[in-house]
């Protein structure tokens, strides 16, 4: 269903990479690795269209991104916590949500901060909570957006080892319903399978 | 054989676009510019002499306004230029958006310094020629007030682009600057004219001027003639170290420079 | 359609979480229209005579106060991605958060501004054509702002930048709006004024959200 090809990044004057090409299909997942300063994040705000490729072209459903679909089916968590401070988790989610025009009622919402271990945390203002909790705030969206197709970039940062696992596990049963997920990390992942792609 | 002569035509019109876009690339622009310049420099240089000649010893001296008149052949021709190079300058950035050629974000970059020269130049010529004329440096007439306002335009888009590093996204945000002042630019000369007839029912007005002597309309011709060549003489050699600068990587510009 | 109300609510329920920087604007507003008399003495012929151009002159520069923040903080913590991201279209996204920055920064000076010029000892009618003339200019210097505020996200000096960019293009604003009051007060005719600047208006609200989503795309890069 995403198909890269022939895909070249440059920085300034300094060409990060070129020819990068993959294919993922439905339940398969792509783990990019590579240095630090190889492109990944390069290469992740290419895939989901935030900043145009030099070369190379990239399709969803055979169509070139970014199209309505591919906006609708793709969902991205960067290195920014994405979340407002002033707002409680629950806010944050349904906000988002309404933005994106995707209904979420309460317990839905709720349901997922419970999942991501944020019980009781769901009505205080993000700002007193922790680095890694904020980013389970951010982390909650995968349950609340439906999406085909994960990008997160460097989302096991900051995570303690209960929260990696359970991201883990997230992945792993978006992967069995069909889903597919475009990872980077230096690290190995805790997730089976999957293709690599070294920069 | 029909469809051959057809297929032939195709490979004729292709090849000329080729041909064209070759050039839309800084490799192939920088050694044309270098080519055009000093073309384009003599002419300024004739044209300025011819003008300047024309303008001084014998344009006839103003009935009403004197010898000091004659800071018009100057003034006159840096507010046109002013004017049509920001037209220039927005054409470059809308085909720079468009159609994403690097040259034409390098030529906008290039002319607003040129551009913003014309203006401070026609704001001076303007204050001397206002000194002898309306007994002030300035007066808030409409024209003058347009100017200075193009003349902020112009400092805003250098400023922008001054202030963004990546150059690439320098181009484009001044490329969407250049088209909302292009936008405005009618608007503000409007709003101000009419604020202007407004406050002060315009007693001077230089339109209104006396039937100019026709070799007066000479000299101003050749002036234009003469600041005409001169910004596309100067903008084409800023356009060349603009070139360098932003490929001193590549191997072409390290050959070049050999 | 729904995705712009959204934004509104959203950037109206932030702004509530932070009282202080709505108000910061709206008491610049008073102060600046407040030193003037002080600057330039009592008298109140004079004072009535400049009072539409201070007014109009305050509105603009506490307008301009808030438009720095109408981006970056959205840039900061990443949100600002995710909306270029969203399945809605983020020219909607986009016009929501001008919509918002109106009532935030905008409104509160044209319901302050009738209050403000009985300082300048304007008549009544003179104060009604003075809140009308906000009303429909108010507007448009957000949606200009926006594309200012766009284009400066990010950059080094952004704040003195946004102004230098963002203030020659208010100046039409600014000569019709003030120039509606002084036509009221001089006994003339403010139809035309107050047309153009709705018809400005009109523009602004077609070009704006769409060349401050351009600039916006261009600084998420």
């Amino acid at each position: 269903m995403l198909t890269v090809s022939g895909l070249a990044c440059s920085r300034g004057e300094r060409r990060l990479f070129a020819n990068v090409g993959f294919a993922l299909g439905s339940g398969e997942w792509l783990h990019v690795q590579g240095a630090n300063g190889a492109g990944k994040t390069s290469l992740m705000r290419l895939l989901v269209g935030l900043s145009p490729a030099d070369a190379g072209e990239i399709r969803w459903r055979g169509e070139p991104t970014p199209s309505v679909d591919f906006r609708r089916e793709m969902i991205y968590l960067g290195h920014h916590a994405a979340v407002k401070e002033d707002l409680t988790p629950l806010e944050n989610l349904r906000l988002s949500a309404a933005l994106d025009g995707v209904a979420l009622d309460e317990r839905t919402a709720l349901a997922a901060l419970i999942r991501l271990g944020l019980r009781g945390r769901e009505d205080l203002p993000v700002r007193v909570l922790s680095a890694g909790q904020k980013r389970r705030v951010l982390l909650a969206r995968l349950l609340t957006r439906p999406a085909i197709l994960w990008v997160l970039d460097e989302a096991f940062n900051a995570l303690d080892v209960g929260a990696v696992k359970l991201l883990g596990d997230l992945i792993a049963e978006h992967l069995a319903a069909g889903g597919m997920a475009v990872l980077t990390s230096h690290q190995p992942l805790p997730v089976p399978g999957g293709k690599a792609l070294v920069l | 054989m029909g469809d051959h002569g057809r297929f032939k035509g195709c490979i004729g019109v292709s090849q000329s676009l080729i041909q064209w876009f070759r050039y839309a690339s800084p490799q192939s622009f920088y050694p044309l510019a270098g080519r055009m310049i000093p073309w384009f420099w003599a002419a300024a240089a004739v044209f300025g002499v011819a003008g300047l000649w024309i303008s001084f010893f014998v344009a006839p001296t103003d009935a009403q306004q004197g010898e000091g008149y004659r800071i018009i052949f100057v003034h006159v021709p840096a507010s046109w230029m002013s004017m049509f190079i920001y037209l220039v300058m927005a054409f470059w950035a809308a085909l720079g958006l468009a159609l994403n050629t690097r040259v034409s974000g390098m030529m906008a970059q290039a002319l607003a310094p040129t551009g913003a020269l014309m203006a401070a130049l026609s704001l001076w010529t303007g204050a001397f020629w206002g000194k002898p004329m309306w007994g002030a440096w300035w007066v808030w007439d409409a024209r003058l007030t347009s100017e200075l306002i193009l003349f902020f335009l112009y400092l805003g888009f250098m400023a922008l682009q001054a202030a963004i590093d990546d150059p690439r996204r320098a181009d484009k945000a001044g490329a969407i600057l250049a088209l909302v002042g292009v936008v405005n630019i009618p608007i503000i000369y409007f709003s101000v004219k009419w604020w202007n007839t407004l406050h002060q029912g315009s007693t001077i007005n230089l339109t209104k001027a006396p039937s100019m002597a026709q070799t007066m309309l000479w000299g101003m011709l050749l002036m234009a003639l003469a600041f005409w060549m001169y910004s596309i003489a100067v903008a084409l050699t800023r356009v060349r170290a603009i070139i360098l600068e932003r490929e001193r990587h590549t191997e072409w510009v390290k050959h070049a420079l050999e | 359609m729904k995705a712009l109300l959204a934004t509104v609510r959203r950037d109206i329920l932030l702004a509530l979480r932070r009282k202080s920087e709505v108000l910061t604007a709206v008491f610049f507003f008073v102060i600046v229209t407040s030193l003037f008399p002080l600057g330039i003495g009592p008298e109140p012929v004079l004072l009535k005579k400049i009072a539409p151009g201070i007014l109009w002159v305050a509105a603009l520069l506490s307008t301009l106060l808030g438009l720095p923040r109408l981006f970056a903080a959205d840039h900061l913590d990443g949100t600002l991605e995710q909306m270029a991201l969203s399945p809605s279209p983020l020219g909607l996204l986009v016009a929501g958060k001008i919509v918002a920055h109106w009532l935030l920064c905008g409104l509160p000076l044209v319901l302050l501004a009738p209050v403000l010029g009985l300082q300048f000892d304007l008549d009544a009618s003179a104060l009604g054509i003075l809140t009308l003339a906000l009303l429909l200019g108010t507007p448009l210097l957000s949606l200009i702002g926006a594309i200012g505020a766009a284009l400066t996200l990010g950059v080094r000096g952004g704040g003195v930048l946004l102004a230098l960019l963002v203030l020659p293009l208010y100046i039409p604003a600014l000569i019709f709006g003030a120039g509606a009051v002084e036509a009221h007060i001089a006994g003339l005719d403010v139809g035309g004024h107050l047309s153009l600047l709705a018809a400005m208006l009109a523009l602004a609200a077609f070009f704006a959200p769409w060349a401050t989503t351009a600039a916006l795309r261009v600084a998420l890069e």
